[in-house]
């Protein structure tokens, strides 16, 4: 991050640095950023009495806990969070895996078609999602898979953006003499990416797998149409809670902090490494 | 902390191993064909569920095709003429451009107003960039609990603040303006701070002496904005229009469960009236409520040319807009 930082800092000497005005704004929006999650947290430590009050609680309350035990009694939360864990992590792990594996061959070896083949993936990311999602449904009825994680994970388990941006990261951070070079001592291209490419792809695919866990984890639409009530994630789960005929507003944002919280405390401690590999993606993308 | 990945910071020597040169036929094959091993169980994959239903969904659309009766009639483009001629298709059309429009033109000119307040010398730059993200990884489920609440008519945060200052309480979810409103809102909560990083990281590569030339000339800072800052990130600009555009065209969970609040069989219509139902909700509604695979199908043909139609005239748009160096 320190490298960042300081080159930040070199771009912007000699401007006007920031005036009192700046920082007000910019604290204002910070502010209204984290507020509606500070929110949910106020109104998963009250009783829904208390929500009615004028002017409403403003801080946390003491009753977290015995709300979070009537989000388990009411919904399969347990299961949905165990679930939501199987689905974002076995995502996870397969996307880095193959998108550094695909990334390598399209960034520095040569085949045919190659072209033809990065240009397609590409194209297919600016297509969107729901254009496929009648036959992917059928397809999922035929396979029998409806309900069951398998029809969440297995069509996640690659991602067209995974294959770009590792891609991209590859042909710029991997010199292609080293390659050359190992192949002059004999190394097979097996060798060759289990000892030249991986250690030099390691810190590009960890910023993959953290964007790619964090929409495995959010994802909602896929989700609802292919899983049933009692077998959810925790997106599906919490839109559970959330609606219906009586409005239990304590219920569904208690469901949101536990939902929400994980990724949050993550973000929190790798904040720094999502905002670059986001920022650089975008530079160099 | 270590540094996000840079190019080139780790060379690793190269496997050491004697100089032993032998071109041997597996050499060759190697060298030749073990590439498509790599790529191999990315495509298959990809094919299989990425590429495969998308091909699929045009010729699934000719037919008159629904998940609870066994046999599919052949119905030429009859899917595409009902579709052109349903009132509630076009209301979704509406909504969509409605709330595309409304979330996306003030979220990309706020966040470019942003990445510009924070594209200077600046204390607590990581504390503000890590609270601009927190609403992007907040999910969409999420996001719309909680600004239900917030917008909710008897308890909601935003009309009890109203009400203190006598502007009466809304039924946000009841009109059609009140209700595009509200899920814009939502949509740039949870999108601004992201395109402000984009801006931010673009905005860091254009070279300082242009602004330092500008200061001693005596523009200002808003000057700076739109005649240098604009006209250097125009790429970057038409990126974030066309990425926009595109998430615009396919809101789908925001009205969801937004409609979902009011009583679960609003859910995919979009409130009673539809005064906020979107496309891809009228997809879904179609698809996995009435099971009509094939006007379903049908539909989501007719929204991508839409979202390829909307696309290419907002980057006609975008491209022509000039900056202020001229």
């Amino acid at each position: 991050m320190t490298a960042v930082t300081t080159r930040a800092t070199r771009r912007t000497r000699g401007r006007r640095a920031a005036g009192p005005l700046t920082y007000l704004t910019l604290l204002a929006v910070a502010f209204f950023s984290a507020f509606p999650i500070y929110w949910s947290v106020v109104v998963a430590s009250h009783d829904n009495s208390a929500l009615a009050q004028v002017p409403p609680p403003l801080i946390p309350g003491g009753n977290f806990f015995a709300n979070v035990a009537r989000v388990f009694d009411t919904a399969p939360f347990a299961l949905a969070l165990l679930n939501s864990v199987i689905v974002a992590g076995s995502i996870t792990i397969s996307v880095m895996l193959f998108s550094t594996l695909a990334g390598f061959a399209f960034a520095k070896l040569r085949f045919r078609g190659r072209n033809a083949l990065l240009v397609l993936t590409i194209a297919t990311m600016m297509v969107p999602t729901q254009l496929g999602i009648i036959p992917l449904y059928m397809l999922m009825i035929k396979l029998e898979w409806t309900g069951t994680m398998y029809a969440v994970v297995v069509p996640s388990l690659v991602s067209a953006f995974g294959v770009f941006f590792m891609t991209q990261y590859l042909s710029r951070a991997l010199p292609t003499e080293l390659i050359e070079a190992g192949r002059v001592d004999g190394a097979s291209t097996w060798q060759l990416f289990w000892r030249v490419v991986l250690p030099i792809a390691r810190p590009a695919a960890a910023v993959l797998g953290m964007l790619t866990f964090m929409t495995a984890w959010n994802d909602y639409f896929w989700p609802l149409v292919v899983l049933t009530p009692e077998n959810p994630t925790v997106q599906v789960a919490l839109s559970q809670l959330a609606s219906g005929y009586v409005q239990d507003f304590t219920l569904g944002l208690t469901g949101t902090a536990i939902a929400t919280l994980p990724l949050v405390i993550v973000f929190a401690l790798l904040g720094r490494q999502i905002i670059g590999g986001i920022m650089q993606g975008a530079v160099k993308g | 902390m270590p540094a996000p990945p840079q190019a080139g910071a780790r060379p690793q020597a190269a496997p050491a191993r004697p100089p032993e040169p032998r071109p041997s036929r597996r050499h060759l094959f190697d060298l030749k064909y073990s590439a498509y091993a790599y790529i191999s169980p990315f495509f298959l994959l990809f094919f299989a569920f990425g590429l495969f239903p998308l091909a699929y969904t045009a010729w699934v659309s000719l037919y008159e095709w629904n998940l609870l009766s066994s046999e599919q009639t052949f119905v030429g483009l009859g899917n595409y003429t009902e579709l052109l001629a349903d009132d509630y298709f076009w209301n979704a059309a509406f909504n969509t451009v409605s709330i595309g429009v409304l979330s996306a033109v003030p979220q990309l000119l706020f966040a470019l107003w942003l990445a510009h307040l924070l594209n200077r010398p600046l204390r607590a730059q990581t504390f503000f960039r890590v609270t601009l993200l927190l609403p992007n990884i907040t999910s969409v489920v999420a996001v719309v609990v909680i600004f239900s609440q917030l917008f909710g008519r008897e308890f909601g945060l935003i009309n009890m603040v109203l009400d203190a200052f006598g502007l009466g309480r809304i039924d946000w979810q009841a009109g059609t303006a009140t209700s595009h409103a509200a899920i814009a809102t939502m949509i740039m909560w949870r999108w601004t701070g992201y395109n402000a990083l984009i801006y931010l990281a673009a905005m860091q590569a254009v070279p300082r002496e242009l602004y330092e030339a500008a200061t001693i000339d005596g523009a200002s800072t808003f000057r700076q904005l739109r005649s240098i800052t604009v006209p250097m990130i125009r790429p970057t600009i038409i990126f974030t229009v066309i990425v926009s555009t595109i998430g615009s065209m396919q809101i789908i969970a925001e009205p969801m469960l937004f409609g979902a609040q009011v009583s679960a069989g609003a859910m995919a219509t979009g409130g009673p009236d539809r005064q906020f139902q979107t496309l891809a909700l009228y997809l879904y509604e179609q698809g996995f409520r009435s099971y009509e695979f094939g006007y379903a199908s049908a539909a989501a043909w007719v929204m991508f040319l839409l979202v390829v139609l909307v696309v290419g005239v907002n980057f006609l748009i975008v491209r022509r807009m000039r900056g202020g160096l001229d």
